[in-house]
């Protein structure tokens, strides 16, 4: 790290503070110490003044001990034996008349990161935490901490602890408070500090003593109470109820979020505190600061999951301004769609058709999503708000239309017609794998409405040599088979030399081997085409399901206020993945585990994979769990559960999530290879998208002999190499539940297996 | 954030809040509070600004000690107490100004905290510089500034007809006065808060929702509008306030765009300020249009607009090939303004008292567009 001249400068420095003049001169002292400061944070290697330094600390002047301070504290580990040198001057600061000095030897003192300083710190510490001074208690608290964490795994003492209880009694606010953060810090290991009943009631008793800070920290301990009797309850949340009115952000929301948790078996007491905070959160969702407003605007999305319509009438907060960012603009759309209702739609749309012109490719299309998300329900306008927008013929935002149209003629069959009409004349703009693969669908699917939809494909085979993405030519050749069964004669001559460039010249393997399953699926008959290809065109039902049903408020309570929130769930479970299962969500064992499981799967074979049942081979954490149940492998699955598709979606709404785990996953999923396998292992498929459809997702159904019902959604997101599973019961069973999860994890790695 | 997007890297979650081209970046382990890291960085900015001074990079550096004795409050991450009062009893390095005086650090200099367009502001930098230390030598110049502050966020349809009109507002105080110096802060009588509440004789200014600050002192409020605070040395936000829908005065511009088929652009801007009295600028101002490419926008520059005076603008587009729906590519028109001494909202500063030995008062008014669509 030395950069050029560094000796010299070092060399400059030590003479400078080593100089009697400049000693005897205090400004010119702490201007040298200053310069070694300066160039440490500049990055320069300054470790050899250490002996300089620490005698500069000895002086009375309370801004170079500082200074020297934060020197001592990053040159310590590099340098063990001089620091001891430090520590003697130190102790003697301890014992300092000055508070400011005491406290800041404290801290430097355990801020020392370096083997055998514990031995020096015991005593004033403990002498500290005595201090007739709030200053150097607040140290010497948070000293006691630091102290624990650098003594690593050694027992935790128990003096010690219970010395920090009862300074929870202290006089000073402040040290309560850094009381309560040590001790999280020094029983991490045992869950934390133990909030009882006296302890809750005498830090909501402090509550007014404290700053906004020391407030929602408060708050967030509070949340690991349980009140024991609905009159404690109510008590306690009078007396919250003036920190849902802070001026500080930070403060409502904790406040919010620990009434949402306290009264989780009252949902009107919910209700009324989200009424509450939509003034405050509303407020932040307008701030100056963009990221207090991005953070706003994702809990405002957490609670539209649970109470659709609960901005509605404040829709107009949510319009994007000119110079917004891009991660606020997208948020804000996001959030329109969720809040449309029949009096607004026509301002939202008139609004989002606004940004569907921006500079911004991605914020055009995200608009142009949005937009299709709503003609969901408002299905008319918003077919004819996209279909004007092809008029613009500007390729970015034709193929994104185009994508809309797909989703909108799979899910809402009655715009099909309205779609078709506007689609003649797209091919012309648009250029991208994905926007090209939607309008060769909705030719091939819907070709007998779109008169010249023969001639398009035909377009596309002639210039299929020079087209570079094989998911096109794949689409391609479905679509055209499909629409030469609707109109034989348009289209036998293409499809005859598409199948024969795609068997005789194409280079992509997939492609070759769709051409020549067509080739030879077209040999065995017309009929047997039919069967084949002629799955329905639209499904109306998955889009129900995969519309974001009314989530219970308990469902997010606890991430309210939390970075989960912001992440989104997807992301958090990506972000906490790599760190090491915490027992609460562990459904799943770890990943190593896993991918032994699924190793060992493969080399076995298809044969034993189908054979799986829900004694099969389980990981070696479901082992253990087994063995504590010794009758949790006694899980029966009834083979025949006729459960339709409406009935499923009604119990799947009005059950809560029992269990969530992540598989890895990769590539799309073959739905006929999981549907066989599952159905081996007695679990029907309810419902399954698409293959390739993103999200992907599939909703699955089982009973076992005692009648309890286990519903099951599997999501694969685009971007995740995860496949997400959410399991929901209607009796709570554990031990079923373990085992149902371990018969569908193993069918599902084997699948994945089979398939990677 | 590029986004605020918080990162993770092992475990570790980074968040970070942008101010004048500076990031403040914290780190988090746990499940921590966004409100709260937000929050506080905001906080921290503000601090930073109240102890060094305006804030760039190069005040950042020379005040490295200043920095980390701040910081140093914080210990071991937890924050102690972000209160100027008692912060500056604790730190006591004294703050380095760069170079006090330059010609071209003018066009930085503006009211604290609002990040306007131009701030060219009455007393200039005297609002931005640094708290005296708790013990200078020379005596302490009392003084107190209180800014009245609206941020309009307003989307007018091509009929002229506003279809959103939101005004964000606060009340921000930044005192430089001896401690318990008790002031109390005036407000207009016919201020009332919320749609059903009905004050004073004259024409009423209404408020839909109001936050005060904690320590702010409320018991005169319901009779005479004042309010009484007794404020530490520094920056505080005294009292916010939103008004939506109605406003007491018509909006400050309006546009009316005429449009043909050949793209020729008319647009006629008008400023319904009233005029001011005798302050009549006769020359018109300086104007200059240019085509932005990289935002397919035309910026249309006025540097000053008299109000109840009108301008008017001809663009002539040349597009190669003209789609049918060319209409729609036509976005919205946004302005982008500062109205110095005026507030939107119609709220004004009665009185402004101090209890303790005089200092200088200065109250000052700023709206400024947070974002104004006017629609074509």
């Amino acid at each position: 790290m030395p950069y050029l001249g560094g000796e010299e400068v070092q060399r400059e420095l030590r003479r400078a503070l080593s100089n009697p003049h400049v000693q005897a001169d205090p400004a010119r002292y702490r201007g040298a110490v200053l310069r070694v400061i300066r160039l440490m944070a500049q990055g320069a290697d300054v470790s050899g003044l250490f002996p300089e330094m620490v005698k500069a600390g000895a002086v009375p002047d309370v801004v170079q001990k500082k200074l020297v301070s934060f020197y001592v504290r990053a040159q310590a580990p590099r340098q063990p034996q001089l620091a001891l040198l430090a520590v003697n001057s130190l102790r003697k600061d301890c014992a300092h008349p000055s508070p400011a000095v005491r406290g800041l030897a404290l801290r430097t003192m355990c801020g020392l990161r370096m083997p055998g300083i514990q031995e020096y710190l015991q005593q004033p510490l403990v002498s500290g935490l005595r201090d007739k001074a709030s200053y150097v208690r607040r140290a010497a608290v948070l000293g006691c901490a630091k102290m624990v964490k650098m003594q690593g795994d050694c027992e935790v003492d128990g003096a010690l602890v219970n010395e920090l209880y009862s300074l929870l009694r202290d006089q000073d606010p402040i040290v309560v408070v850094n009381c309560l953060r040590a001790l999280e810090e020094i029983l991490k290991k045992e869950g934390g500090v133990v909030i009882n009943k006296p302890i809750a009631h005498h830090l909501l008793n402090r509550m007014p003593d404290l700053d906004q800070w020391g407030q929602s920290e408060v708050l967030t301990f509070l949340l690991r109470y349980k009140p024991r009797s609905e009159d404690e309850l109510f008590d306690i949340l009078n007396l919250l109820d003036g920190y849902l009115k802070s001026s500080s952000p930070s403060v409502v929301m904790a406040a919010t979020k620990l009434f949402l948790v306290l009264a989780r078996e009252y949902p009107d007491v919910q209700a009324d505190v989200l009424v509450r905070v939509k003034g405050p959160l509303l407020s932040a969702c307008t701030s100056e600061s963009r990221e207090l407003c991005f953070t706003a605007l994702c809990h405002v999305r957490q609670i539209l999951r649970s109470l659709p319509g609960h901005f509605s009438s404040h829709y107009k907060k949510f319009f994007c301004s000119y110079s917004e960012p891009h991660y606020i603009k997208c948020q804000k759309m996001e959030v329109l769609c969720e809040l449309v209702n029949d009096e607004n739609v026509q301002q939202v749309l008139e609004e989002l058709k606004g940004y569907c012109t921006d500079v911004s490719v991605e914020l055009a299309q995200g608009a142009i999503f949005a937009i299709a998300n709503i003609a969901r329900t408002y299905t008319e306008q918003c077919v004819g708000i996209l279909t004007e927008l092809l008029g613009l013929q500007q390729e970015h935002i034709t193929s994104a239309v185009v994508r809309a149209f797909r989703d909108l003629a799979w899910l809402c069959p009655q715009c099909t017609d309205a779609v078709c009409q506007a689609l003649p004349g797209c091919e012309d703009t648009i250029q991208d794998s994905e926007g090209k693969q939607a309008l060769i669908w909705l030719l091939g699917t819907h070709g007998e409405k779109i008169p010249n939809a023969p001639y398009v494909l035909e377009d596309f085979v002639e210039n299929v040599r020079s087209e570079s993405f094989p998911a096109v030519k794949m689409e391609l050749l479905t679509a055209l088979l499909r629409l030469f069964l609707a109109r034989p004669a348009e289209c036998q001559d293409t499809l005859g030399r598409l199948l024969y460039f795609c068997i005789e010249e194409e280079q992509d393997m997939a492609v070759r081997d769709r051409g020549l399953f067509y080739y030879r699926l077209l040999q065995a008959g017309v009929e047997e085409v039919k069967r084949v290809l002629c799955s329905p065109k639209s499904d109306p039902s998955l889009g129900l399901l995969g519309d974001q049903s009314k989530q219970p408020v308990n469902a997010w309570a606890l991430e309210f206020n939390t970075l989960a929130t912001v992440y989104g769930r997807e992301r958090w479970a990506l972000a906490t993945a790599q760190q090491p299962v915490e027992p609460s969500f562990s459904c799943s064992p770890a990943a190593g585990s896993r991918s032994r499981d699924t190793e060992s799967l493969v080399s076995e074979g298809d044969k034993e994979v189908l054979e799986v049942h829900a004694d099969a081979p389980v990981s070696e954490g479901n082992k253990e769990l087994l063995k504590a149940h010794p009758d949790a492998g006694s899980l029966s699955l009834i083979p025949d559960v006729s459960l339709s598709a409406e009935q499923f979606e009604k119990t799947w709404l009005s059950l809560d999530t029992s269990c969530q785990l992540c598989l890895p996953w990769c590539g799309p999923v073959h739905a006929d290879t999981m549907q066989t396998a599952l159905r081996v292992v007695h679990i029907q498929t309810i419902a399954m998208s698409r293959a390739g459809a993103q999200p992907w997702k599939a909703y699955l159904s089982a009973q076992d002999d005692s009648g309890c019902l286990f519903l099951t959604e599997l999501l694969l997101q685009a971007a995740d190499s995860e496949l997400q599973v959410s399991v929901k019961q209607n009796e709570a069973k554990p031990e079923a539940l373990q085992s149902f999860i371990s018969a569908l994890r193993t069918v599902l790695e084997a699948v994945a297996g089979l398939e990677s | 954030m590029g986004f605020w997007c918080p990162q993770t890297l092992g475990g570790l979650h980074f968040a970070h809040v942008r101010h004048g081209g500076l990031f403040f970046g914290a780190t988090t382990e746990g499940d921590a509070s966004p409100f709260t890291i937000i929050e506080f960085l905001n906080r921290l900015v503000t601090l930073l600004r109240d102890f060094c001074g305006p804030l760039n990079e190069k005040s950042l550096g020379m005040n490295l000690g200043l920095v980390g004795e701040l910081l140093e409050e914080l210990d071991f991450g937890h924050i102690q107490t972000t209160s100027p009062e008692v912060l500056r009893s604790l730190v006591q390095s004294e703050p380095e100004a760069p170079k006090p005086f330059s010609l071209l650090d003018l066009g930085s200099v503006g009211l604290f905290g609002a990040e306007t367009q131009q701030s060219r502001v009455v007393p200039g930098g005297a609002a931005t510089r640094p708290l005296p230390p708790p013990r200078g030598d020379q005596p302490l110049k009392s003084e107190v500034f209180v800014d009245v502050l609206e941020r309009l966020s307003v989307v007018i349809a091509a009929n002229g007809t506003p279809l959103k009109v939101d005004v964000q507002g606060e009340i921000r105080l930044k005192s430089y006065l001896p401690p318990c110096t008790e002031l109390r802060i005036g407000l207009t009588e016919e201020f009332c808060v919320g749609k059903s509440e009905l004050r004073g004789y004259g024409a009423p200014v209404r408020a839909d929702e109001v936050w005060f600050h904690s320590s702010v002192r409320l018991d005169e409020f319901g009779s005479g509008r004042v309010l009484r605070v007794t404020p530490n040395p520094g920056e505080m936000t005294l009292m916010q306030y939103q008004v939506m829908d109605e406003l007491p005065a018509p909006l400050p511009f309006r546009l009316f765009p005429s449009l043909d088929t050949e793209i020729r652009l008319y647009l006629k801007l008008r400023c319904d300020l009233p005029p001011k009295s005798l302050s009549q600028e006769l020359s018109s101002p300086d104007q200059a249009a240019e085509l932005e490419l990289s935002s397919r926008s035309i910026r249309w520059d006025i540097p000053k607009m008299q109000g109840g005076s009108q301008l008017s603008a001809l663009f002539k587009l040349e597009v190669p090939v003209l789609g049918p729906s060319w209409r729609l590519e036509l976005g919205p028109a946004h302005g982008s303004f500062e109205l110095p001494a005026h507030s939107c909202s119609g709220l004004r500063v009665r009185f402004l008292r101090l209890s303790g030995p005089p200092g200088q008062r200065w109250v000052r008014y700023l709206s400024h567009s947070d974002s104004y669509v006017l629609r074509l």
